[in-house]
């Protein structure tokens, strides 16, 4: 083919394709930026869509660049809602204006005070517990008491952890940072990282299995990575402890959404929201992703009821993003990789 | 940092004129017309180099523009704390991966060049096999085989007992440069390769003639002939390891792009991020500086290629040893990856797979094919350019357009986003203020936008192997079209294009199997419902679902491999 | 004259196909011996055994009377000190003359080298270019620096491969007497190798020409010329035609345009065939053997002419029907169609049995 036949057909590929993917819809429908993968999203939009007939299109991406990419756009974003895997990211945006306030009675009565922005910018929907899981044939439950002790000398070489890099563990200790300060949560780290029987690992699944072959004994997770483990393996020598019982209780984070600023269709966006904190949609995210509702209505899922039931610490998860930088600080500080 | 069409790149003197020749472009002008050949169309074709300069420059540009916004506390507390250990791990890391690839890439490039060993012709296309499988795919399959809790530490603990027994740890430095080693090497092969090839058995022979030694002749000849390729070929590699943010992610090694992402999006501080940018970007600079004076000594090395290749025979047990060598080298970083990756994806098939990886794969092909004719268009284009004004000023853009390849992925997606939302927010006020129209978002999400991210990224990867075809049409071919009546566009596409065609698929190919594996950039400017193989194995890993990951990443190892044995066949002929 | 090369009866095959076949030649100390054949021939092949490059899967090749090939023996080519000037120059790049030039002295004092490079230099003319890079030397330039680099060690025997195959044919000619000129003050040995007659006459002292991996004939330019053995030597050697012929005895030829006398270089034996009284023979009959004379009665029509500046290469037609050249001084010139006077002056006679035309 000739470079000026190819030129052509070129220019009109682009033509057609830049047409038929831009987004100038006006029809009613939420469009949504979200860090929680679609395998995690997609049923609630389903059924969402099954129930009001608004369309909902989604994009997933990490949440850094899905918070970028809604701060370059400004006023033409096409995004109506911001869902994220953490507290953190969800003050960020809203710290930088991206998101907008909602009144809404409905998710003022589904989302707990704690789980929510004080602003009413944004609103958590699922609660993803951080607790300590340990081997069974190597610790007794006796021997756990606290996030904290897991510094304590006697766990030298027997604790497994996951990366600093990861938002969980940012979210946990910017959570401790707000209850014990900043010098106290540094030393904490520092025990951790004393006692580390190997460099931090990639995940929590992997910490997990770490733990179960025997090379630490102990190790802190998200409880859904534990319930996805133990669904594909039943025999694994783990088990759930819940930490912090006697004082503050276990470190809680959300996946939760807000509507963005310029959201091109906030009352969808809104009715998007609503419907996520309904019971309906609540019941989705312990099936799928056997997460905590926060809808205090909805029966937990038989597998998470097993785990026992708990105290949740109820610092607000705003905490999260406001000490979010510093505990990236005190970590590397502390030498946690 | 340029990559060179299999057959070879012919310059020097051409047959004896009895007068002094040099290099074959450059020293003759007007010798190539367009028929609007007036002095417009002239200044044409030298704004294009200068143009897409200024394209790369931009995510370049954005990047390190809030260099200059105070980022103390920040900084400070980098200095304190990473930045040290960053900077030793970046350090080492490309110093074990500039020497891995090296010494692997050139050693096998020698033996399947010009050595008779068993499989030799197998393994002369075979090497190239790595290509196709993204680094930080052979990443998580070299953890999940070795380690602490793979089947392999696994088996060996049951067998011998949990404390008899030491196994290396692959989480470690040596870990990700070893698995870098082997997903970069083919870039060091490939070009040296082809040197040896044109150049390797005659300067053997003559330096044998002369008293050396084979291995003597390998030292002092063969390999500082062939230095400017295998430089090229090492810094391809480089690039990507500095760029990479995959592989060190999997082994949570931290190096200059773990630390441009936690400083931008966990500590929320754009102005350090940037800062850690430019610093990189500075290193790559330097290199690419050097770099280039490798590849001018290219120019001047003479290729005739012999007509018979008398390949070196060689005894028994070094016959045996070079087919264990490369078999090893095949099946660290292909083979076993691949199997293992066949393993969990039978695991997974049954549940995972639906209609939707086949739409993930139609994605990926499409969007990869439509890179690659853009990208390529564009190098053609700027090769023309710079053949027709071979100034300092188009040598010194085309060097800059070529930076895209060295900054991170994320970074670039960014740097090119932020420029590209801001102009689609300028293009929609006018509309508002002109037309009294709402456009919303007009280039931001639509595959224009990561198009144009590709060909930032992967210019550098196009244009070289289009520049060495193109070095190959000499000015006399030029002439003799003219004189029989062709010019502009009949000579571009009777003449040129034919003998562009070799360099035309080697670049294609690359940025093809190149935007297959790309993962950053496809992530964050894709449009709604596009998602592709490599979205879908982030969102596995992401969630540390090793299983899942493999099946998509299976399929797009055998998608990047179909144009790859391709164009390898190719070059073997 | 002391023999310092000696092939006796070499063999190389490529998978099946043998490529020299039974070869044998010596060549003395200081002599100048070429190949010469069309492409194809195995030249370079025979070449490269002698160089150490093939292997030989049956005979022996000997240098100074030690044995270098031989089915079992195979000294590599760096211990042989057998310099080689290859086709394509070969020279380093990167590395300016001078460097190319000492690159295989490095068995010398410093001292030594550099007087040696700086001899070499002047022997080839370059002097000049000590400094410079194969990139910005001329062809014929080039050459030289890969025959000055090859004779600098003092091979015991050089090779050159098409030497001159690279360059414009207008410098071939006084190239080719030069490099006989630095040959012969190195006092070296030397092999050639070429498919260009000119040249392998303007270089070498003794010539074998080549045809499937055989030696057709080894002998002087001259004897090639004027006594070729065989009728594949008598067609690639010169210009000629065959005409019939009757043998007359042994001494004695008779053809259309005349009888011939003197020794049929077949050096038969008394009871050949190919001399017995009758026999059919073809004879070969040069340009320069048949000479424009107006007186002759013997006319011949004028085919085709070919202007060579100091001379007309004429084809004509004899009288009897045969085509025939004439190489005539190009100040009679004929056209096309007239018909000229000429006249049968050979001193070599050369016959072949008649060969049936194929």
């Amino acid at each position: 083919m000739s470079s000026a036949r190819l030129n052509r057909y070129l220019t009109a590929m682009i033509c057609c394709v830049t047409l038929f993917t831009a987004d100038a819809s006006r029809a009613e429908e939420v469009v949504v930026y979200s860090a929680r993968i679609e395998q995690l999203i997609k049923p609630m939009f389903d059924a969402f869509t099954k129930d009001s007939g608004i369309p909902v299109k989604f994009v997933t991406d990490k949440e850094g660049p899905l918070l970028a990419r809604l701060k370059a756009e400004g006023k033409n974003t096409p995004a109506d809602m911001l869902i994220t895997v953490d507290a953190g990211n969800l003050w960020e945006a809203a710290r930088e204006g991206l998101l907008r306030p909602v009144e809404s009675e409905i998710l003022e009565t589904n989302v707990p005070a704690h789980l929510q922005d004080p602003l009413n910018r944004w609103f958590g929907l699922s609660i993803r517990a951080r607790t300590i899981v340990y081997n069974t044939h190597k610790v007794k439950p006796s021997d756990l008491s606290t996030y904290e002790a897991l510094a304590d000398p006697k766990w030298k070489n027997r604790l497994c952890i996951r990366t600093s890099k990861k938002v969980y563990n940012q979210s946990l200790v910017a959570m401790m940072i707000a209850e014990h300060g900043e010098p106290k949560t540094e030393q904490i780290v520092k025990g951790w990282v004393a006692n580390l029987a190997t460099d931090p690992l990639s995940d929590d699944s992997k910490a997990m299995e770490y733990v179960a072959a025997g090379k630490c004994d102990v190790t802190i997770v998200n409880t859904y990575y534990y319930g996805r483990l133990m669904k594909k393996n039943p025999k694994l020598p783990l088990a759930i402890f819940w930490p912090n019982q006697d004082n503050s209780g276990v470190h809680v984070n959300i996946s939760g959404a807000g509507v963005t600023k310029y959201a091109h269709h906030p009352q969808a966006a809104i009715k998007l929201l609503e419907f996520l904190s309904s019971e309906k949609a609540q019941n989705l995210f312990a099936d799928v992703n056997m997460e905590y509702p926060v809808n205090s209505k909805v029966k937990t899922d038989p597998t998470v009821a097993a785990w026992g039931s708990f105290k949740q610490n109820t610092i607000n998860v705003n905490k999260a993003g406001e000490l979010q930088a510093e505990a990236v600080k005190l970590m590397d500080r502390a030498g946690y990789k | 940092m340029e990559v060179e069409a299999p057959n070879g790149m012919e310059t020097g003197t051409g047959p004896e004129t009895g007068i002094e020749t040099t290099n074959s472009q450059g020293t003759k002008k007007g010798f190539f017309s367009f028929p609007t050949s007036s002095r417009h169309a002239s200044q044409g074709w030298r704004l294009i180099p200068l143009l897409v300069a200024a394209l790369v420059l931009i995510p370049v540009g954005t990047v390190v523009s809030s260099l200059f916004t105070p980022a103390g506390e920040v900084w400070r507390h980098l200095a304190e704390t990473t930045l040290p250990d960053l900077l030793a791990n970046t350090f080492w890391l490309a110093l074990g991966v500039l020497a891995g690839v090296t010494l692997l890439g050139v050693s096998l490039a020698w033996f399947t060049a010009v050595c008779e060993f068993p499989g030799r012709q197998f393994f002369s296309w075979a090497l190239l096999l790595p290509f196709a499988m993204p680094a930080y795919v052979t990443a998580f399959v070299a953890l999940g085989l070795f380690d602490y809790i793979g089947p392999v530490q696994t088996a060996l603990r049951e067998w011998f007992g949990p404390d008899l027994f030491w196994f290396p740890n692959v989480r470690s430095r040596t870990g990700v440069i070893l698995v870098m080693i082997l997903a970069f090497y083919p870039y060091v092969y490939l070009l040296a390769r082809n040197a040896f090839l044109t150049q390797g058995k005659r300067s053997l022979e003559a330096a044998q003639s002369l008293g050396l030694s084979r291995t003597q002749g390998f030292f002092k000849v063969a390999l500082p002939m062939a230095r400017p390729w295998i430089a090229g070929g090492a810094m391809l590699a480089l690039m990507e390891t500095l760029a990479d943010f995959g592989t060190v992610a999997v082994f949570n090694y931290d190096t200059f792009t773990t630390a441009i992402y936690k400083a931008w999006f966990a500590m929320f501080s754009l102005p350090a991020a940037s800062q850690l940018a430019s610093l990189l970007i500075v290193i790559v600079f330097a290199m690419i500086i050097l770099e280039q004076q490798f590849r001018s000594q290219m120019r001047y090395a003479e290729i005739r290629q012999s007509a018979r290749a008398h390949l070196i025979t060689l005894s028994g047990w070094q016959k045996w040893g070079v087919t264990g060598f490369a078999s090893a080298t095949l099946f660290l970083a292909f083979l076993l990856p691949v199997a293992q990756l066949a393993v969990w994806t039978t695991r997974v098939f049954a549940r995972d797979f639906d209609q939707r990886y086949l739409e993930f794969l139609w994605h990926s092909l499409l969007l990869s094919g439509f890179a690659a004719l853009l990208t390529c268009s564009v190098a053609l284009l700027m090769v023309y350019a710079a053949r027709r004004h071979p100034s300092r000023a188009t040598r010194a853009a085309v060097r800059i357009s070529t930076l895209g390849y060295a900054l991170p992925g994320t970074v670039l997606a960014v740097g090119i986003f932020i420029p590209i939302a801001w102009l689609d927010n300028q293009l929609s006020e006018m509309a508002m203020q002109l037309f009294h129209m709402e456009t919303g978002l007009l280039i931001q999400g639509t595959l224009a936008t990561m198009l144009i991210a590709y060909m930032t990224r992967f210019l550098a990867v196009s244009y070289s192997p289009i520049d060495s075809a193109m070095q190959r049409i000499t000015s006399s071919i030029d002439e003799a079209a003219m004189g029989l009546g062709l010019s502009g566009w009949s000579m571009l596409r009777r003449v040129h294009l034919p003998m562009l065609r070799s360099g035309i698929f080697t670049a294609a190919t690359l940025v093809f199997v190149d935007v297959m594996k790309e993962m950053p950039i496809t992530l964050m400017t894709r449009p709604f419902g596009w998602d592709t193989l490599a979205v879908r194995i982030f969102e596995m890993t992401s969630e540390g679902e090793w299983e899942q990951a493999a099946l998509p990443a299976v399929a797009l190892v055998l998608a990047g491999l179909l144009p790859l044995i391709f164009f390898m066949r190719q070059s073997e002929k | 004259m002391k023999t310092l090369l000696e092939l006796s009866d070499i063999r190389h095959a490529y998978g099946q196909q043998r490529v020299v076949n039974d070869l044998s030649l010596t060549l003395g100390k200081g002599a100048i011996g070429c190949l010469l054949g069309p492409s194809g021939c195995g030249k370079t092949t025979v070449l490269r055994c002698i160089a150490g490059f093939e292997p030989v899967s049956a005979g022996k090749i000997l240098l100074n009377g030690a044995v270098i090939s031989s089915n079992d023996v195979m000294i590599p080519p760096e211990r042989r000190h057998i310099g080689m000037v290859f086709q394509d120059y070969a020279l380093f790049p990167h590395l300016s003359v001078t460097d190319n030039i000492g690159f295989g002295l490095h068995s010398m004092q410093k001292g030594e080298r550099s007087a040696r490079i700086a001899e070499m230099l002047q022997t080839v003319g370059l002097a000049d270019s000590a400094k410079k890079y194969p990139h910005q030397l001329s062809g014929g330039q080039q050459q030289r620096v890969a025959l000055a680099r090859a004779l600098a060690p003092r091979p015991e025997l050089l090779l050159l491969d098409e030497p001159f195959s690279n360059l414009d044919v207008s410098l071939r000619g006084r190239l080719s007497l030069e490099v006989r000129d630095i040959l012969k003050s190195q006092n070296a040995t030397a092999i050639l190798v070429t498919h260009d007659q000119d040249e392998a006459f303007a270089i070498a002292d003794e010539i074998g020409v080549m045809h499937h991996g055989e030696i057709q004939q080894w002998d002087t330019a001259y004897n090639l010329y004027h006594k070729p053995a065989n009728r594949f030597v008598a067609n690639f050697i010169g210009e000629g035609v065959f005409l019939p012929g009757k043998m007359l005895d042994r001494q004695q030829v008779e053809i259309e345009l005349g009888t011939l006398t003197g020794d049929i270089p077949h050096r038969c034996a008394p009871d050949c065939q190919l001399c017995q009284e009758g026999n059919m023979v073809d004879v070969l009959i040069r340009p320069d053997d048949i000479v424009h004379d107006d007186a002759s009665p013997v006319q011949a029509k004028v085919m085709q002419k070919a202007f060579r500046g100091a001379d007309i290469l004429y084809t004509l037609q004899l009288p009897g029907g045969s085509i025939a050249l004439s190489l005539v001084p190009s100040h009679h010139n004929h056209a096309i169609g007239e018909k000229i006077g000429i006249r049968l002056e050979a001193e070599h006679v050369v016959a072949f049995s008649h060969a049936v035309p194929t």
